[in-house]
């Protein structure tokens, strides 16, 4: 099977507090993953569960204590920045962030055009920027000398999207693109993921806490908890039929836009987060409405359900349990 | 049996702002009329920058410069008898304040003071309103609140910054409960949390509500948090009110096009059929289309639509649109 991008045993490890009372806490814990070419991989889960850590470990911002990220076949740190960053472009979360307030849009792609020698002059430069603009739906008239303030946060960051596609890259690292963006609009960026990957087969890791749209959008899903991927797998399995403990309540805790399905039952919240981090065993043990013994003292290991990974006690062989338990 | 608590007439309230000698109006809340019952879940949804945040900050009295008020009233339902809140004296409205109506405002989790205690916190706000209370009553009255609530009781020998942010909005929002509020208005309170923590403040309010009976008035853009809490929902754009159902309605037979589309934009799981977002881009509240505002936007747009702003047709009892296409 091709893999377009590989991360294989990710550790992150950062300290915390000072000299005397130093706390570790391990960001992402040994955390692998594949995208394959033509996919959207949602790397979902909620605040300091390590995902954007991962993503910035991805992208050459961090440097991870121990593990590899291979890209078409190369580790990223081999052919160096030029040649990772043209086939890997990112899209952050705050597209009013993304960009200088004081600086016109175009000059930022005109700088990607010549930084990676797109064009030979402005004319084909022009042309350049303006099939990226025309495939997020906008164009260079509507944009060509703008500040950021002029442009609404769901067109400026369908305007970083373009940006982005400058490259041609076969891989969008796109961190919360939507979490900033009207819910009227948030749906044009979404379907713009889509667009990417079914006509220019763009693969994009999409990192968000929103399970809705990864549902709506992504081919697989890896939910991740505390630093450690609890379950992966194909989209419709891991959301309509979660396995994992955690994956359950998390997916059991998005309010559905649906007044018939409103919450019943009270949901236990950890007081004090880093506890967990630092937890022996299983992290969500702490929580776990089906927590034995074992738990406690070991960390679960990855067991294959399906095509499923679960990282739970509950499916190994000595603990056989038909997926018909509830919580 | 549904007994107005709350009422706004023809509510205007304006951003006038003076820059550099020309005078820009931002229009955020205008001409809304609202009725707002005892013991319900009134829930207000729309887009940002469409002005919910203003017209809570008008229902609960506090207006400030930029901020006008430019006409309409405000009126609280109290002991039988209704008040103007902007015939109100600064003092008048301190009294009212988290006895008859608690504001939360957005972010609310960064309001509580980072250098005392949370207890002190919480004595601060028994004495300024009940000041015979002592420090030992005060602080028993804020123990039996706490733990009435199921929040743990060591949180109040706590610093602000050693609890997470989902609990901080908890302790807000139980804050603001304190004094048995008859009206308790939220602004975004589940904004910025993680879902599972969204469900705890989500569960809080809701108990709050069932125990105190009150009327609580909650903005946020998640309709799925709508779909969960509100009674009722109305639903804002550019400063005015398009839409107002029971929220059952609002889901099930939304009438007004922009609600429409803000409910099937929404993403379900177990359906990955394609789904629209509103096309173009939302308006600015300084420069508004002519008539109805959603006209650009809007598939159905006529001609009048383009003129005159439509007013609310009653469809049926509870549910009134301001659109154009709809009641005829």
């Amino acid at each position: 099977m091709e893999k377009l991008l590989e991360v294989d045993h990710l550790t992150k490890v950062f300290s915390m507090g000072s000299m005397i009372s130093r706390i570790r806490i391990t960001a992402t814990d040994n955390v692998s993953f594949y995208i394959k070419p033509a996919e959207i991989f949602a790397l979902a889960g909620e605040s300091g569960c390590g995902k954007t850590t991962t993503a910035r470990m991805i992208l050459g911002f961090e440097e991870p204590t121990s593990g590899v990220i291979v890209h078409n076949g190369k580790r990223t740190t081999e052919n160096g920045r030029v040649w990772f960053t043209e086939g890997v472009q990112a899209i952050f979360q705050d597209p009013f962030g993304t960009f200088n307030p004081l600086r016109t849009v175009d000059r930022y792609f005109f700088e990607t055009v010549q930084n990676y020698k797109l064009a030979r002059n402005k004319k084909e430069a022009i042309g350049l920027i303006d099939q990226k603009l025309k495939a997020v739906g906008l164009s260079y008239e509507e944009f060509a000398g703008k500040y950021p303030s002029e442009f609404s946060g769901g067109q400026l960051q369908r305007v970083s999207t373009a940006r982005a596609l400058l490259t041609n890259p076969t891989l969008l690292i796109a961190d919360e693109p939507v979490s900033m963006v009207d819910a009227s609009l948030r749906m044009s960026i979404v379907n713009l993921f889509k667009k990417l990957k079914e006509e220019f087969g763009v693969s994009v890791l999409y990192i968000t806490h929103d399970l809705a749209t990864a549902y709506y959008v992504s081919d697989r899903i890896a939910i991740m908890f505390r630093g450690n991927i609890v379950e992966m797998g194909p989209v419709e399995q891991v959301l309509l039929g979660p396995r994992h403990p955690y994956t359950r309540l998390l997916r059991e805790s998005i309010p559905e836009a649906d007044p018939q399905k409103r919450w019943s039952g009270m949901v236990k919240l950890s007081d004090i987060e880093h506890e967990e981090y630092l937890r022996q065993g299983c992290r969500f043990a702490g929580r776990c409405p089906l927590v034995m013994e074992i738990c406690k003292r070991q960390v679960p290991p990855d067991v294959y359900v399906d095509d499923v990974l679960v990282k739970c006690h509950k499916y190994t062989g000595d603990n056989p349990t038909s997926s018909s338990w509830s919580l | 049996m549904n007994q107005t608590i709350l009422r706004t007439e023809q509510l205007k309230a304006f951003y006038v702002l003076d820059i550099h000698g020309t005078q820009k109006v931002v229009k955020a809340v205008n001409e809304i009329d609202l009725d707002i019952y005892e013991n319900e879940v009134y829930g207000i949804a729309g887009e940002s920058g469409c002005g919910k945040t203003t017209l809570l900050k008008a229902l609960v009295g506090a207006i400030e410069p930029p901020l006008r008020l430019i006409g309409g009233r405000v009126l609280y339902q109290m002991s039988g008898e209704e008040i103007d809140v902007a015939s109100l004296d600064e003092e008048e409205k301190r009294q009212l304040r988290w006895e008859y109506v608690s504001y939360v405002p957005q972010g609310s989790m960064s309001v509580l003071n980072p250098v005392i205690k949370l207890k002190e916190t919480y004595r601060d706000f028994v004495e300024s309103h009940a000041g015979r209370n002592t420090r030992e009553q005060a602080f028993q009255m804020a123990k039996e609140h706490i733990a009435e609530l199921g929040l743990p009781l060591k949180i109040l020998d706590a610093y602000p910054h050693q609890l997470s942010g989902g609990m901080r909005q908890r302790v807000t929002i139980a804050l603001a409960a304190l004094l048995k509020p008859r009206i308790i208005v939220a602004d975004e309170p589940t904004t910025a949390l993680d879902v599972v923590v969204q469900r705890g403040v989500v569960q809080l309010l809701k108990e709050i509500q069932r125990k105190l009976e009150n009327t609580i008035v909650l903005v946020t853009h998640d309709m799925g948090v709508q779909a969960n809490v509100a009674d009722r929902i109305g639903i804002m754009y550019a400063g005015k009110m398009v839409e107002e159902a029971p929220t059952g309605r609002i889901f099930g037979e939304p009438l007004h096009p922009y609600t429409q589309y803000l409910i099937n934009s929404l993403p379900r799981f177990g359906d990955k059929a394609t789904r629209e977002g509103v096309p173009g881009s939302p308006p600015s509240l300084l420069n508004l289309p002519s008539g109805c505002p959603f006209h650009p936007r809007c598939p159905h747009a006529l001609d009048i639509c383009t003129e005159q702003m439509p007013g609310h047709s009653n469809v049926e009892r509870n549910h009134r649109v301001a659109c154009w296409l709809a009641g005829e």
